[in-house]
């Protein structure tokens, strides 16, 4: 498993601590105002997996593309997706970034190159497929990262979708978050290799198993997978081994059901921030001012959503066709 | 009789099943834990993880899987969690399991139950709220059945495994927790028999699945009106007991037809027309539809109440059929 070196600039690594933290306070929200019966629809976190987006997205252009999942927040909020109008989403405002049509799993914020989130496991492969064929079409040097699980590793769509890359030269990076299960199911069980990223070379693609926990890493990792892609050459496979400190969705226990105590609390130790603060030599005034700078932005969220109006009956009716 | 609840009785059945013939198995996402799904619940612990097999997330491919068990003398039940994640797994479905025994000239069956759970009400969004069984009554070879009470489900899910046909088993989520009597031991309903589930003679609602209980809801408040409305529930809609449906029509002469799924080609629209061939002398308004309407099922809760069907639109809908 790739680990970082230690090559990257504070300032790149301050870049990337401060997004895992406005992901990890912006789900600690979200999970809050759920607890509080204000989000419409069910809310999946990623708290735990902060450094996969926040590491990926780091080694991006504003005009790339990312897809995500049902576990989608960390990635939008990396790629710069609006927080107010985010949150308005969740809280079912009509200012929603889908007008409270699509709710939390299906942000989308297609001005900041996000095509969205998808529920369907395993959907947005194909589609980040074509728009990695778009961009070629067009001449462009854009890349499409896609981002999915290891459940997600298991379903055809990612073959296909990998194999269509591989055989068109398509800019695409596959990222898949190896959270280690399938709601209950252990990709222990469900998958047929210990490391996903091998399955790259059914396709003839690099393939790389990186930490996780350590942004670094991941931005490592990605960098040289969006590079490959941007110089023509294909698609990559970067698997990432990580853990949610939560359970699925709301309503599943952090452990006890399917993961053990021993289990979660191994991997809470290596929490991508406190690895990151780590490696930083954070001093108490430097997290401080990380925190206040990301407790205004996350209050302004608040406000904005909780003041923005419901929709009009209207809207239900609305963006069916073009 | 004892009183369970729509997913007890789900439970029970194929404890049941399971017990009375080893060729029953159970695959799917996260049926192996009990705490996942009160349907499947305690099935992994009784039948072993042999049995009660979960599986990737790999709709295409266990479905397919389940096609050839089914075809080499097994009888899988699937467990598709939602309907929605079954459009993945269309193909074995569709275009194999329904046509494999009229292809092969007779020489295999394929005794499949795919347990398809679905239906919104639950600010899921347009890709976890669909109703898909319209889709399905358009591939001949498949049962389509579509409970919509805890002692319907026990008994058509029984018969559904013991059929030798592949089966599209809908269960809506809405009444998961609806409790009713259940018969304890083997009740068996029979596949392709509409239930009166009310007696009336001013008017006849027929409702599928979930908007059955919204025909019932819907009856008690006419009553209150002075209107005596009949409810049938159709039960299967392929086979459709199209003259059991007939039957209440041409005693009450007024027809609504309700169900969850979306009105354009819906299973109401089959309904309607094949009542209306069964009964057009005897009708005395034209039969109307009440269903979802023609757009995705959106998160919110009060735009997804817009669209979806309720009881007040029936009871709507059946004032202007008797007006
Ligand atoms: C095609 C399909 N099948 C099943 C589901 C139900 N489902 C939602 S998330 C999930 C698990 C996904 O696991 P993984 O890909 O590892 O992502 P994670 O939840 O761990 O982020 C399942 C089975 C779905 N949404 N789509
Ligand atoms: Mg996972």
């Amino acid at each position: 498993m790739a680990k970082s070196t230690s090559g990257l600039s504070r300032k790149r690594m301050g870049e990337m601590y401060r997004t895992m933290l406005r992901i990890r306070r912006f789900e600690e929200t979200a999970d809050d105002m759920y607890m509080a019966g204000k989000v419409v629809g069910g809310v999946h976190v990623s708290i735990g997996q902060e450094a996969c987006s926040a590491g990926v997205c780091a080694a991006l252009r504003e005009d790339d593309a990312v897809l995500t999942t049902h576990r989608g927040h960390g990635h939008s909020i990396a790629k710069g997706t609006r927080l107010p109008e985010m949150l308005a989403e969740l809280m079912g405002k009509v200012t929603g970034l889908c007008r409270s049509k699509g709710g939390s799993m299906h942000i989308a914020d297609v001005s900041k190159g996000h095509y969205g989130a998808h529920s369907i496991v395993g959907a947005n492969m194909p589609m980040a497929a074509g728009i990695g064929l778009a961009y070629q079409l067009e001449g462009k040097d854009r890349v499409a990262v896609v981002f999915f699980g290891d459940g997600a590793s298991n379903n055809g769509a990612f073959h296909e979708a990998m194999n269509l890359c591989a055989i068109w030269k398509l800019p695409v990076v596959f990222f898949c978050e190896n959270n280690q299960y399938a709601v209950s199911v252990p990709a222990e069980y469900s998958t047929s290799v210990d490391d996903i990223s091998v399955r790259s070379k059914g396709y003839d693609a690099p393939g790389l198993t990186v930490d996780g926990m350590d942004v670094a890493a991941v931005y490592e990792a990605s960098r040289e997978a969006v590079a490959h892609a941007r110089r023509g050459l294909g698609p990559s496979l970067v698997e990432a081994k990580t853990y949610r400190f939560f359970g699925h969705s709301r309503g599943d226990p952090h452990y006890g059901m399917y993961r053990t105590k021993e289990e979660w609390e191994g991997w809470k130790g290596r929490d991508p921030l406190i690895v990151c603060e780590k490696m930083l030599k954070m001093t108490a005034k430097q997290k401080k001012a990380h925190a206040d700078a990301v407790e205004t932005e996350i209050r302004e969220a608040i406000e904005f959503a909780e003041n923005s109006p419901e929709p009009e009956e209207s809207v239900a009716l609305e963006d069916i066709f073009a | 009789m004892r009183t369970i609840s729509y997913s007890a009785a789900i439970n029970e059945a194929l404890h049941e099943e399971m017990e009375r013939d080893e060729k029953v198995f159970l695959m799917g996402e996260d049926v192996a834990l009990s705490a996942i799904s009160p349907a499947t619940a305690g099935l992994g612990d009784r039948f072993g993880h042999e049995r009660v097999r979960n599986t990737p997330i790999s709709e295409l491919g266990f479905t397919g899987a389940a096609v050839g068990a089914a075809m080499a003398g097994y009888r899988p039940v699937l467990d598709m969690r939602r309907i929605d994640f079954m459009m993945l797994a269309i193909d074995p479905i569709a275009n194999q399991a329904a046509k494999l025994r009229y292809m092969l000239g007779g020489q295999v069956s394929v005794p499949l139950v795919i347990r398809a759970p679905e239906g919104g009400y639950s600010q899921n969004g347009p890709t976890h709220s669909q109703c898909l069984e319209a889709w399905f009554i358009q591939v001949p070879g498949l049962r389509v059945i579509v409970p919509s009470d805890p002692a319907d489900v026990k008994g058509l899910l029984k018969s559904a495994i013991r059929e030798d046909n592949p089966v599209l088993f809908v269960e809506y989520r809405a009444l998961y927790s609806l409790e009713g009597p259940v018969p304890e031991g083997d009740h068996t309903e029979p596949i392709g028999k509409a239930a009166v589930k009310r007696e009336g003679a001013d008017i006849t609602l027929i409702g599928i699945g979930s908007q059955a209980r919204g025909c019932l809801e819907a009856a008690e408040l006419l009553a209150g009106e002075g209107v005596d409305a009949e409810v049938v529930d159709p039960r299967t809609i392929n086979p459709l007991d199209v003259e059991g449906l007939a039957a209440s029509v041409r005693k009450t002469g007024r027809c609504v037809v309700a169900e969850e799924g979306h009105k354009s080609g819906g299973v109401g629209a089959e309904i309607a027309a094949s009542v209306q061939e069964a009964a057009f002398n005897s009708l005395k308004a034209p039969i109307s539809r009440v269903a979802a309407l023609d757009v995705p099922v959106p998160v919110h809760t009060k735009l997804e109440a817009i669209v979806l069907p309720s009881t007040e639109k029936i009871v709507a809908a059946a004032k202007k059929a008797l007006s």
